[in-house]
C-alpha cells in the first residue's frame, strides 16, 4: 500500500500560504440537501456555448433526464435536476452577476425522484470517439470552478499524446473541503473515473495530487487503489496555488506547460477529483451531473456543512439549510476567498461549478488604506508563474496596458497571490484583470475599424466595377 | 421571510495577508534599537541628540512638503522618514553640529526622496543622498571623530554639537582617527575584537559590527529584507580584499579588517537594501551587491578616500533600473527566444 504514495512531498516555486480555515467543514459528513421545492437550471453553465432546450415549458421532466442539449462541440447538454415539470424559460439571475435563460422547474413531491435512466453504462467496448461522446452526453465541466467542457479536455489531438493523467485533489483555496470529503468517501467512483479517462488518452499513468493537509483523504485512497491500476498518490505541499494547471504539473512531474500552450502540449491532462469521481458514477449507475458537492462555510453561517446539492438549488435555500447567515455577513462568495465570485442576490442557483458558496463577516470585508509601492518584491517572490508584478502593477497604475504585454501580462492566471501579500495594500491582480479586459477592448476595436475599413474599400472597389458598366449602358 | 442582506460585491482575492509597509517600518525600526543602544553606550548623549535632530528635522521637511493640499501623499505616519533619520544619523559622526545632523535630515526627506514623486520613487537612497549632501558641505565636521568611551561619560558631548547654523564649529573635543583611516595613511590595523564590538572611533551607529549582523539576521529571518544583498556584498568584499591581501599584504588589509570597518556593515545590511532603491529579483539583488563590493574595495585601495560604502552605494543604486532590465525573471513555460524570430520573420 505504501508503496502507493510518492516518497517525497512535492511542490511548486513560489506561491503563498493563507490561513487554512479548513477545520469549519473538514470533519463534517456528507449531507444530501432536501429535494428543493424549485430548481433554475441556467442555460449556460459552463465555458463554450450554452446549452439549447429540446423539451418546452409545461413538459413533465423526471431527474436526470436531458433537457437541453449541447449548443456545439464545446458545450454540454444539462439535465433535470429533479423530478417536475417545466414552469419556465427565462433569464433569471445568474452567479456571474448577470441575467441567463434558465429553465425553471416546478418539483414533483409526488414522485420518488429516481434516476430517469437508472443503469450501468458501457464503456469498455465503444470505440473511443462513441466513449467520448457519452462523457459529453453526462453533461460532464470541470468541477473545481472553471467549468470547462469535460470530454474537450479528454479529447487527445491529432498528433499530440497524453503521457500522464492527473487528478486535481490539491484543494488549495482556503476554506474548501468538497474536493476532501470526495476523496473520503468515494474512493471506487474516483477509480473507475481514472480507468475510463485512462482508456480515453492512452495515458500511461496516472498521479492523484493531494496537499498533505489531508493525509487521511491521502492514506485513505492509497489504501483502495485497485491493484492493475497505474496509480500513485502524490503528497503535495499545502500551498495555494497548488491546485492550479500549471503548478500541479510543475509539482508532480516537473515539467512546465509552454507558454501560451495547453497542458496536453506537455503530454499531460489534468482533471479535478469531483469530476473524475463524477465520471466515474456515471458510467457506473448512469447518474449525469445533476448534483455536486459544495461545502458551506465561513464565519457567516450558522452551521457551515458539506452538502450534496441539486444543480439549480437556490443559494438562499442552501443557506437557511445551513442555519442561515449571521447578522454580520457583509459578503457571499461562490468559490474560495482567493479566486471566488462575490454574490449580490440571494436568488442565484448553484450551477455545476460552484465548489463552495463562502459568507465572510464585517471584521473580514474592510477597506484597506494603499500604500505607494516600495519595489519590496514580495509579490514576485508570491507569483507562481514568475512574473514581475510590482513593475506590472506600476505600469498598471499610469494605465500603460501595451507595455504591460512586454512584462507578460498575458501569462497572469489572475491567482491573486501577489494581491495577497502586497504590503501596501495594491490591487495587482485586479489592476491586472482590468488591463486585460482594455486590451481585449482595443483589440476589438481594431478589428471592428479594420472590418469596416475592409468593407468600404470593397464598396468603392465595387463602384468602381459597376462605373463603366452604368456608362455603357448609357 | 428571509433577512434582507446588503452584500458587499468587489473583486477577489477576499484574503489579505495582514503585514502593512507601516508594520515593515517598525520592524525595521525594532532592528535597528540595538545599534542605537550601542552607539548611546560609546558616545553618550551626543548620539541621542544626533539621532534626535535627525528625525525631527526628517519629520518636520516630510510634514510640511505633505501638507493637505499638496500633491504629495504623507508618509509621516508609516515610519519611513523615521527609518530614514535613524538611518542617516548613525552614519554621521556623533560630534557632529546638531544644525548639520538636522539640515542632513531635511536634504534627505526633500531631496533624496520628495522632489523624486515621494516614497517609492526616488533613484537614490534618502539617508545616503543627505550624507552625501554633508559631505560635500562640510567636508571637515562630517571627517571628525571623537574617541569613543562608556556610560561614565555619558553627558560629555563630543564635538561642538551646539554649534550656531553657519558658524564655523570648533574642533577642541579629543579626536581620533576611525580605523580604515588608520590603515589607509598611517598603515595601523586595529584590533579584530575591537571592530567586532564597536569600540573604535566613528560615525555614530558603525562601529559595532555584530549588533548591525544581529539587527540585520532579524529582518531576514522576519523576511523583510532580501538577504541576497549582504551576503553578496560581504563575499564580494571578502575576496576582493583576499586577493589584494595576497598580492601584497602590507599594502592592502585582509578580508576581516574590511568587513567590519567603517560603514561598510551599517551600508550592507541596512542601507544597500532599501527596496526601493535595490533591484527586485534575486538575480539583480546579486549583481547589485556584487557591484557596491567591488566599488567599496576599489575606493578605499585605490580612491582618495578612506571609505567609500556611501559612494558605493549611490553608484549602485543609480544602475539598479538597468540591473533590473536585465534580470527579470524567467517566466513560467517560457518559449525559447528562437521561436520568437521565426514570429516576427
Amino acid at each position: 500500500m505504501s508503496e502507493r504514495i510518492s516518497k517525497s512531498k512535492r511542490s511548486f516555486r513560489h506561491g503563498v500560504h493563507p490561513g487554512e480555515h479548513k477545520e469549519l467543514t473538514e470533519s463534517r459528513l456528507l449531507e444530501r440537501l432536501p429535494v428543493p421545492s424549485e430548481v433554475v437550471l441556467p442555460l449556460n453553465q459552463h465555458l463554450g456555448a450554452p446549452s439549447k432546450p429540446i423539451v418546452g415549458v409545461g413538459e413533465k421532466v423526471y431527474r436526470g433526464q436531458k433537457i437541453a442539449e449541447a449548443g456545439g462541440y464545446v458545450s454540454v447538454p444539462l439535465h433535470a435536476s429533479v423530478t417536475g415539470r417545466v414552469k419556465a424559460i427565462e433569464k433569471r439571475h445568474h452567479p456571474t452577476g448577470r441575467l441567463e435563460d434558465s429553465f425553471v422547474i416546478t418539483t414533483d413531491f409526488n414522485s420518488p425522484q429516481t434516476l430517469y435512466n437508472e443503469g450501468p453504462i458501457e464503456w469498455e467496448s465503444p470505440p473511443l470517439d462513441e466513449l467520448l461522446k457519452r462523457v459529453q452526453d453526462g453533461g460532464f465541466v470541470g468541477l473545481g470552478g472553471a467549468a470547462f467542457p469535460t470530454h474537450v479536455k479528454l479529447a487527445v489531438p491529432e498528433g499530440k499524446h497524453a503521457q500522464y493523467f492527473l487528478v486535481n485533489g490539491a484543494e488549495c483555496e482556503p476554506y474548501l473541503t468538497s474536493d476532501h470529503r470526495i476523496m473520503l468517501d468515494w474512493a471506487d467512483s474516483i477509480y473507475l473515473g481514472i480507468r475510463i479517462i485512462m482508456k480515453l488518452l492512452g495515458a500511461e499513468k496516472s498521479y492523484i495530487g493531494v496537499e498533505t493537509n489531508k493525509w487521511d483523504a491521502i492514506k485513505s485512497l492509497a489504501g483502495q487503489i485497485p491493484a492493475d491500476l497505474p496509480c500513485e498518490i502524490v503528497p503535495l505541499e499545502t500551498k495555494y496555488p497548488q491546485g492550479a494547471e500549471k503548478m500541479l504539473i510543475s509539482a508532480v512531474l516537473k515539467r512546465e506547460v509552454p507558454s501560451g500552450k495547453l497542458p496536453i502540449d506537455a503530454q499531460v491532462v489534468v482533471q479535478n477529483v469531483g469530476t473524475v469521481a463524477g465520471i466515474g458514477d456515471y458510467f457506473a449507475f448512469g447518474q449525469p451531473l445533476i448534483e455536486r458537492v459544495v461545502t458551506i462555510t465561513g464565519s457567516g453561517i450558522h452551521n457551515p456543512s458539506t452538502l450534496l446539492a441539486p444543480v439549480g438549488a437556490e443559494l438562499g435555500e442552501v443557506l437557511d439549510y445551513c442555519g442561515g447567515l449571521k447578522e454580520n455577513v457583509r459578503q457571499v462568495l461562490f468559490g474560495g476567498p482567493m479566486m471566488g465570485a462575490p454574490q449580490q442576490f440571494l436568488e442565484v442557483p448553484i450551477t455545476k461549478g460552484t465548489s463552495g458558496i463562502l459568507c465572510l463577516t464585517d471584521d473580514q470585508v474592510k477597506y484597506r488604506k494603499e500604500y505607494p509601492c516600495i519595489r519590496c518584491a514580495t509579490c514576485v517572490d508570491a507569483c507562481p508563474v514568475f512574473l514581475n508584478p510590482s513593475e506590472l502593477g506600476q505600469l498598471a497604475r499610469v494605465r500603460r496596458w501595451d507595455e504591460m504585454l512586454k512584462y507578460h501580462l498575458l501569462d497572469c492566471m489572475e491567482c491573486g497571490a501577489c494581491s495577497y501579500v502586497c504590503p501596501s495594500n495594491i490591487p495587482l491582480v485586479q489592476r491586472f484583470r482590468v488591463a486585460k479586459a482594455m486590451l481585449r477592448e482595443k483589440a476589438e476595436t481594431e478589428k471592428a475599424e479594420a472590418a469596416k475599413a475592409e468593407a468600404a474599400e470593397r464598396e468603392a472597389a465595387e463602384a468602381r466595377e459597376r462605373e463603366p458598366e452604368e456608362t455603357a449602358a448609357e | 421571510m428571509r433577512q434582507d442582506v446588503q452584500l458587499v460585491i468587489s473583486t477577489s482575492p477576499y484574503l489579505k495577508r495582514q503585514i502593512e509597509t507601516p508594520v515593515v517600518m517598525r520592524h525595521v525600526i525594532y532592528a535597528l534599537l540595538p545599534v542605537v543602544l550601542a552607539s548611546v553606550y560609546y558616545f553618550g548623549l551626543s548620539a541621542l541628540l544626533v539621532i534626535g535632530s535627525c528625525i525631527i528635522g526628517a519629520t518636520l521637511a516630510e510634514w510640511v512638503f505633505t501638507r493637505r493640499g499638496s500633491l504629495r501623499e504623507s508618509h509621516v505616519a508609516d515610519g519611513s522618514a523615521i527609518v530614514t533619520a535613524i538611518l542617516l544619523a548613525l552614519t554621521l559622526p556623533p560630534g557632529i553640529p546638531l544644525w548639520m545632523a538636522f539640515l542632513g535630515a531635511v536634504v534627505a526627506i526633500v531631496i533624496g526622496k520628495i522632489l523624486f514623486g515621494g516614497l517609492g520613487y526616488n533613484i537614490f537612497n534618502p539617508s545616503l543622498t543627505g550624507r552625501a549632501f554633508l559631505q560635500a558641505s562640510f567636508p571637515v565636521a562630517i571627517t571628525t571623530w571623537s574617541v569613543q568611551s562608556d556610560l561614565g561619560d555619558f553627558l560629555k558631548m563630543r564635538g561642538d554639537t551646539f554649534a550656531l547654523p553657519f558658524t564655523t564649529p570648533s574642533f577642541d573635543a579629543v579626536t581620533a582617527a576611525t580605523p580604515l583611516a588608520k590603515m589607509k595613511f598611517e598603515a595601523v590595523p586595529t584590533e579584530i575584537t575591537d571592530l567586532l564590538f564597536g569600540s573604535t572611533p566613528g560615525s555614530t551607529g558603525e562601529t559595532c559590527a555584530v549588533l548591525i549582523l544581529l539587527g540585520g539576521a532579524y529582518l531576514a529571518y522576519r523576511r523583510f529584507l532580501q538577504w541576497q544583498i549582504p551576503v553578496s556584498i560581504l563575499v564580494t568584499v571578502a575576496v576582493f580584499a583576499t586577493v589584494l591581501h595576497l598580492i601584497n599584504a602590507d599594502k592592502y588589509p585582509g578580508p576581516a579588517h574590511h568587513l567590519l570597518s567603517g560603514g561598510l556593515m551599517l551600508g550592507a545590511v541596512f542601507m544597500a537594501t532599501d527596496p526601493v532603491t535595490s533591484p527586485v529579483t534575486q538575480r539583480g539583488a546579486m549583481a547589485f551587491g556584487a557591484g557596491i563590493g567591488i566599488l567599496v574595495v576599489l575606493i578605499r585601495q585605490f580612491g582618495g578616500l578612506p571609505e567609500g560604502v556611501m559612494y558605493a552605494i549611490l553608484l549602485m543604486n543609480g544602475a539598479t533600473p538597468l540591473i533590473d532590465r536585465y534580470t527579470q525573471p524567467k517566466i513560467y513555460g517560457a518559449v525559447k527566444p528562437e521561436k520568437k524570430k521565426e514570429s516576427k520573420g
